[in-house]
């Protein structure tokens, strides 16, 4: 049945988030806008703490979605310095084994805060994943990562934090394509990972942006999620390669429930604005008599809205075990450039209150931008959304 | 708990729906739009699935379906895939059918309901939009004055679907500065039916002006008599309808111009293949789907009988825009053989264009 309604334990748990994202998140949101690269401990140890009561579990389902809409409407920088497994665990989610599942993830939200990430850009390729040159030698019962990876969001703490994992995209085989790209975990501090330097941001300050280093990096052979056969057959048997792939099936979603978070932060902070102004938006007055303002309020909303049922849709299809890989595309797509529009339009109507550092809404505006960019940019997503509308593989449609 | 799947008594009436508008409508649409008639044939062939009186009650001598605005959105959308004009005429008896069988008193149920229940299409219709600049339909110049125990209407519409066949029309006038609904009978004194439009697109549904000239109707034809009625829930309704009806169109523009993106061939490869061509497509099926799950979240609210103003616009906003880009498009990938009527989407373009305009011409 057709429903719109959260279940009582997800309203539950999105009043929860809302609490902390207006208790804890806002008042810092700010200060780590300001003071980049430093750490916020005590959100960091709270949030842990809340994760591991399961009052704030970040998975990849509705209900985590619904709590990081609402974290992220908090502030989404902040957001990305909640600890947690993150993409890593997403990547080992998607293609690791039962027992690589325990053994990664098993005891991970025991001890003290811990990440996890997923390093797949170089300084060479972003969009073009296939084209990454990071190699990884097997010798003997160890796997040998040589390459450099960088934008690894949540990269130094992952990488430095004692129990936490990096999962690093590697060819094992260059001349075998997009069939010798195989994905490895590698836990935080092994020798050979480094730290290179931590990127300066238009948003998300807060978030550590890293480039990693792997300089003959030893790892167990067992590390290496999916088959690591290279099978040299034809296209569709290149499966390292659609392991990364299905991983964006699900983290696209969660990178646009973040986006509708921001989106609905800068839409409440306009309403409100109106509101104590005593302007009323007149929903049901035909189209050529509203004003202008109301014409843009009702734009955004809309757009808000057609994002966040994209997102949950493609959201729920996963928890459904559907394919989502045209949903999760066009939900990231849409909610990436709505969040973009919305905050900028919102930024253009409050005018000097809007453009000042003195609100929040200018940093929304920086913060919204990176959903349109990350996990696949927008144009990337319309790529894989016009191919399966088209039904064109890759080659067809370039 | 949020889903979205149909049930499976909603999956079987749309692909009723949907083999209904692939086999029936498909074939003479365009036939219909050149010739601005509907054969009675697929008229009937649709009255006999039961569309309209399926949620009138058993005692009504309907059967008693349940009413829900999510079905009639489903419904909608295929139908509208198959054809606009062919579904608006197909579905205007519920004009005036559902506003009496929501808020009719009891009176109004007999008399009217079991009209919709027979075996052979039962035309009626509403008139709501008036034939001015800046119409809106709450704060109407068509004028409703109490006199003894009659009400007396002046005022001139425009838009009413099959407003010469129909034997009801459900006429909304001004009464104290609100929109209320009026049933006014055919051949009552100063009910005016004039000329058939010729309108932009639409062009195989029978659309006319009517005048009303000191109309004199008996006071229990008001709808809801004395306890009147929610004239925003038919809004609504309407919003709702229409958008849904929008999203059809919307997909058949885009299945055809993405299939023949696939087919012809430029510079020695198909023009689908080139990102200009694929982006346009992609963003007409993301925005599609968008207006869609809009369009049902304000069905689900009406459903829930809850306060849906703010969704149902807003869908229906997003909805208007929405057509027009996508069928606009669909014409560009198509070029010059898009602007001639050999192919449909310069059809599909004409109708889409008129969504802005068709508010209170279709109901769920």
């Amino acid at each position: 049945m057709i429903d719109f309604e959260p279940t009582q334990e997800q309203k539950e748990a999105i009043n929860i988030a809302h609490k902390f994202a207006e208790e804890l998140f806002r008042p810092a949101s700010r200060y780590y806008d300001e003071h980049e690269h430093e750490s916020p401990g005590e959100l960091i140890d709270k949030t842990w703490g809340e994760r591991n009561k399961g009052t704030l579990a970040l998975g990849l389902d509705v209900t985590a979605c619904l709590r990081i809409e609402e974290l992220c409407w908090g502030d989404a920088g902040l957001f990305l310095c909640v600890p947690g497994p993150g993409l890593g665990g997403a990547a080992i989610f998607a293609s690791g084994t039962k027992e690589q599942l325990q053994r990664f993830l098993g005891t991970f939200n025991e001890g003290d805060p811990k990440w996890g990430a997923m390093a797949m850009t170089e300084p060479g390729c972003g969009s073009d994943t296939s084209a990454i040159t990071a190699t990884a030698t097997r010798d003997g019962a160890e796997w040998v990562l040589n390459g450099e990876k960088i934008f690894v969001t949540w990269g130094k703490r992952a990488a430095q934090n004692p129990g936490g994992l990096v999962v690093v995209w590697a060819t094992v085989d260059k001349s075998a394509g997009r069939a010798g790209m195989k994905s490895f975990v590698v836990p935080a501090g092994t020798p050979g990972m480094r730290v290179e330097k931590l990127e300066k941001k238009l948003g998300i300050r807060a978030s550590d942006t890293a480039t990693l280093i792997f300089d003959n990096c030893r790892i167990p052979f067992e590390n290496i999620l999916g088959n690591p056969e290279v099978k040299k057959v034809d296209k569709s048997e290149t499966k390292g390669f659609k392991g990364a792939m299905a991983t964006f099936d699900a983290t696209r979603p969660v990178v646009a429930a973040m986006a509708i978070g921001v989106g609905r932060a800068a839409l409440d902070f306009v309403k409100e604005a109106l509101q104590k102004q005593g302007i009323r938006i007149r929903y049901g007055v035909p189209r050529q008599k509203l004003t202008v303002l109301e014409r843009d309020i009702m734009e955004m909303e809309a757009n808000y809205k057609a994002a966040r049922l994209l997102t949950l849709r493609a959201l729920w299809m996963m928890s459904q075990f559907q394919p989502n890989n045209l949903e999760a595309s066009m939900a990231k797509a849409k909610a990436g450039l709505a969040v973009t529009k919305i905050t900028q339009k919102a930024v253009e109507i409050m005018g000097p209150l809007g453009y000042s550092r003195k609100y929040l809404l200018e940093k929304w505006m920086r913060d919204a931008k990176i959903n349109d960019i990350f996990e696949g940019t927008g144009q990337i997503n319309m790529l894989i959304v016009a191919r399966r509308v088209l039904d064109y593989s890759r080659d067809q449609l370039r | 708990m949020i889903s979205f799947s149909p049930t499976e008594e909603q999956q079987m009436i749309v692909s009723m729906a949907k083999q209904f508008a692939n086999d029936e409508m498909r074939k003479i649409y365009r036939q219909c739009d050149e010739n601005g008639t509907i054969p009675e044939g697929v008229i009937d062939t649709a009255w006999k699935m039961g569309l309209t009186s399926s949620s009138i009650p058993e005692a009504y001598g309907g059967p008693g379906g349940e009413r829900s605005a999510i079905t009639g959105s489903l419904i909608a959308e295929e139908l509208a895939w198959g054809d606009l004009s062919i579904t608006m005429h197909i579905l205007c008896p519920a004009l005036f059918a559902y506003p009496i069988l929501e808020m009719g008193t009891d009176t109004q149920r007999k008399k009217y309901l079991p009209l919709f229940c027979g075996e052979k299409y039962k035309a009626a219709t509403a008139a709501l939009i008036e034939p001015r600049f800046g119409f809106d339909p709450c704060s109407l110049s068509t004028a409703a004055r109490p006199d003894g125990n009659e009400y007396v209407l002046n005022g001139e519409k425009c838009y009413v679907p099959l407003a010469a066949e129909a034997d009801s029309l459900l006429v909304y006038a001004a009464q104290n500065g609100t929109s209320q609904a009026f049933v006014v009978e055919k051949g009552t004194k100063g009910l005016e039916v004039g000329e058939r439009e010729k309108n932009m697109g639409l062009r195989a549904l029978a659309t006319y002006e009517i005048s009303l000239k000191d109309c004199r109707i008996p006071k229990e034809n008001r709808l809801g008599s004395e306890k009147g009625y929610d004239f925003n829930r038919i809004m609504n309704c309407s919003r709702v309808a229409l958008s849904a009806m929008a999203v059809g169109v919307a997909k058949a523009a885009m299945e055809y111009s993405r299939d023949y993106a696939r087919e012809r061939v430029a510079f020695g490869e198909p023009i689908g293949s080139r990102q200009t061509v694929a982006f346009m497509l992609a963003e007409m099926a993301i925005e599609i789907d968008a207006t869609r799950l809009m369009t049902w979240e304000a069905a689900w609210r009406l459903d829930r009988k809850e306060e849906a103003t703010k969704e149902a616009v807003l869908a229906k906003a997003y909805a208007d825009d929405m057509v027009l880009m996508v069928t606009d498009r669909a014409v560009q990938i198509l070029g010059g053989h898009g602007y001639v009527r050999e192919h449909p989407v310069e059809l599909w373009l004409r109708n889409g264009r008129g969504f802005a305009t068709f508010d209170g011409m279709a109901i769920v």
